[in-house]
């Protein structure tokens, strides 16, 4: 087959063959790839701002650099990395547990609202330079003196949308979960809320423990959902406190508009930041760490096709997860001088290094659950796993070592934690586990499409991570130098490590056109557009035979 | 061992990290060659389970009590309340704007010196840098809150001093030079050793 009919057809996908559930979780995908791409874009032409490049003069005009600088995390977590990890769960919940997506419908709306509300939000940067970052330290994001109204109140309702699309994703997959139909039929909500809290595994293990009997030898919810369940906690907190802060930005904004300005003072600003990480943070430290482990643990049993090693340590570690999380976001505030010390103590730095035990188990236990299946053979979503598992070794130890008061004096706001540590969490270590789901689940999602080329999936990889290690190191030295993360430089400060970081964010950037460009010829055009039309099949299920759905649902 | 100052913290954790970094990506390679081989592997180490985790919980609360044992402004710093400072300069930032205690701050080596910050509109940050642009030390200056630190300088140098934290597009002149660096603000003077530079 030529290029060209390769590039409209694709390899062998059928659009028609897909059900409702398969097309829903592809709209998601496609659209979080072209978020990706958009991010990959804006994160490059910062890098080469700070690498005193010679392009256009107004990337280097403080509100246009600042207005990409808030956009690209809005667009990176919430319109590219929410996307698509809410639709890989939208389909692994039904596929897991046996039974139907509770709404088709609603799973369309999520992807919908998120791609909106991430458009708005794009927009109003773009357009009104708005930009009070995404940590929206109050009272910057009601500053009209610095910034435009309108564009603000775009912005928040963009937020909004993205918020409430965040909401739709967790009724869905909570009313998935507590469906009593299928192999859950005869549970009560009681033993489906044990098993997804993990406390039958605590309480397993305690057994064992005292001599007693299990307390579950077969757990209601199989240990990847009792991940889900249980990261979706913190994704749904999390979206409260950020359609809070919305909300207020939002009531501030209006009265500016309306010329009764409220005094932005009545809201103390430390304690502002206080509810916002905490909130912000159960992205990190809750809903991404939890939903990565319960991820590693699925791909691990899949691709061994074997049980998971120490499954009850990892049902109870999952339990002790959901305390961590909500206990750690003093490490934000380390260097807030108004900040109690216990708070930043016990908060900031001794709970928080208990996420180097909750990840590094999770680490242990995938790596345990395969070294135990040797001889395996080496595909591409053993590799992906692999290098997800490098990238979160080398993010959690460089968060571990700045959440300390004396190493965070000389470490806040600079850009060793935003490049040695986010970026690498997220473009190696989470992307790379969701390349890795991406390559289990492609098979199941697109009824055996054929990949059109495992040489690109091998360029894309190795150029996808050493580019995403090699721009977070470059990255993170010039912050142990001293290079500040929300600064503009324009005099070329630390020109030869960002320019050996715009190498390595260019290798990024290649990787996800070959990834792209591998997609669309295994799917071709028509393919594509074909994924976006209505499903002749209303089925929101897979692998289930209708009857049995038919009947579990009498 | 104590670290003197930013520098050499820095060095030190440069280093550390690296040789960490190395270590786990090579774990990582070692795991991914041998799980595809078909001969049974030698293992270079046997780390029973429980080791392994008390490795990590040392790991993760040795990194606190030897950073606290080996870096002076942590204790310092936790008990600013009971300290006399030798000398206290207050700030104050309006619209991105300093209102400075002087043109240039001279101190003495071996000072405990107090920096009181107070911002009246937005959230900042108060960072010193040297000339070589790397951080001496820096905090975060909220509205509405005290924003303090006590700081004992333990080589010459002159430091630049700029807002640490994003407070808007209107830090910078429209070509992107920041509006808020005071250069060679302070001087410290008497030391033995140099430390402007690494």
């Amino acid at each position: 087959m030529s290029l060209v009919k390769n590039l409209i057809n694709g390899t062998n996908f059928d659009h028609k063959s897909l059900n409702a559930l398969q097309k829903v979780t592809l709209r998601a995908v496609v659209m979080s790839f072209l978020f990706f791409g958009l991010v990959a874009i804006e994160g490059m032409i910062m890098r080469l701002v700070q690498a005193h490049a010679p392009i256009p003069n107004q990337f280097y005009h403080p509100e246009h650099y600042f207005s990409i600088m808030t956009v690209h995390p809005i667009v990176g977590i919430f319109g590219s990395t929410y996307q698509l990890v809410f639709a890989a769960f939208m389909f692994l919940v039904p596929f897991l547990t046996k039974k139907p997506l509770y709404s088709v419908k609603l799973a369309n709306y999520v992807w919908l609202l998120i791609t909106i509300g991430t458009a708005l939000a794009w927009l109003s940067a773009f357009f009104t330079h708005y930009a009070p970052l995404y940590t929206l330290y109050w009272p910057l994001p009601a500053d009209t003196e610095q910034f435009n109204l309108i564009g603000g109140i775009v912005f928040i309702i963009g937020v909004a949308l993205i918020m409430i699309g965040t909401l739709g994703f967790i009724y869905n997959i909570y009313a998935t979960i507590f469906a009593r139909v299928g192999v859950h039929k005869d549970k009560t909500t009681k033993e489906l809320l044990i098993s997804g809290f993990g406390i039958d595994g605590m309480l397993n293990l305690w057994n064992k423990l005292v001599g007693k009997q299990p307390y579950s030898k077969e757990p209601a919810l199989a240990l990847p959902v009792v991940a889900i369940f249980r990261g979706t906690v913190d994704t749904f907190l999390d979206a409260i406190v950020i359609l809070g802060a919305g909300i207020l930005v939002l009531i501030y904004l209006i009265f500016d508009a309306s010329g009764h300005s409220l005094n932005v003072a009545s809201i103390d600003a430390l304690l502002y930041k206080n509810f916002f990480w905490w909130g912000l943070d159960l992205v990190a430290d809750g809903l991404v760490l939890i939903y990565v482990a319960g991820s590693w643990y699925l791909l691990a049993t899949l691709i061994t096709g074997q049980k998971l090693f120490m499954e009850n340590v990892a049902r109870a570690a999952l339990m002790l997860e959901l305390l961590v999380s909500w206990m750690v976001w003093s490490h934000h505030l380390l260097g807030d001088q108004g900040q109690p010390e216990m708070m930043k103590l016990i908060s900031g730095e001794m709970v928080t290094a208990f996420e180097l035990l909750t990840q590094g188990l999770a680490l242990f236990i995938t790596l345990v659950t395969l070294w135990k299946a040797r001889p395996l053979k080496m595909t591409m979503e053993l590799k992906y796993l692999l290098g997800g598992l490098v990238g979160f070794g080398l993010a959690i130890p460089a968060a571990i070592i700045q959440a300390d008061m004396g190493m965070n004096r000389v470490l806040h706001n600079t850009q060793w934690i935003i490049m040695a540590h986010v970026h690498i969490a997220l473009i190696v270590g989470l992307y790379m586990t969701l390349y890795s789901a991406l390559y289990v689940l492609w098979p199941i999602v697109t009824n055996n499409t054929k990949m059109f080329s495992s040489k690109l999936s091998n360029a894309h990889f190795w150029l996808y991570l050493i580019g995403g290690v090699g721009m977070g190191a470059f990255g993170g030295m010039a912050g142990l130098d001293g290079m500040l993360r929300r600064h503009l430089y324009v005099h070329g400060e630390f020109n030869t490590y960002m320019v050996l970081a715009a190498i390595c964010g260019s290798m990024v950037l290649i990787a996800w056109v070959i990834f792209l460009f591998n997609i669309v010829m295994s799917i071709g055009i028509k393919g594509l557009i074909g994924i976006f039309l209505p499903a002749e099949d209303k089925s929101a299920s897979y692998g289930i035979e209708p009857e049995s759905v038919a009947q579990n649902h009498k | 061992m104590t670290f003197k100052s930013s520098l050499e913290l820095l060095a030190f954790h440069n280093v550390a990290y690296s040789i960490y970094a190395f270590i786990i990506i090579s774990i990582i390679a070692w795991f991914g060659y041998n799980l595809t081989r078909k001969e049974k592997v030698k293992s270079v180490v046997r780390i029973p389970f429980y080791t392994y985790i008390a490795f990590l919980v040392a790991g993760g609360v040795g990194h606190h009590i030897f950073t606290y044992n080996t870096i002076p402004w942590v204790s310092q710093d936790i008990t600013r309340d009971e300290i006399k400072p030798d000398a206290t300069y207050n700030f104050e930032i309006t619209k991105h704007k300093w209102k400075l205690p002087a043109k240039q701050i001279v101190i003495q080596c071996g000072q405990k010196v107090l920096f009181n910050v107070k911002s009246n509109d937005l959230v900042y940050g108060f960072g010193l840098f040297r000339q070589d642009g790397s951080m001496v030390m820096q905090m975060q200056v909220n509205p509405g809150s005290k924003n303090d630190i006590l700081w004992t300088f333990l080589h010459n140098g002159e430091f630049d001093l700029t807002s640490t934290e994003y407070a808007g597009p209107h830090q910078y002149d429209e070509n992107g030079n920041d509006l808020m660096r005071v250069k060679k603000l302070i001087k410290v003077i008497g030391c033995k050793e140099d430390g402007g530079n690494k």
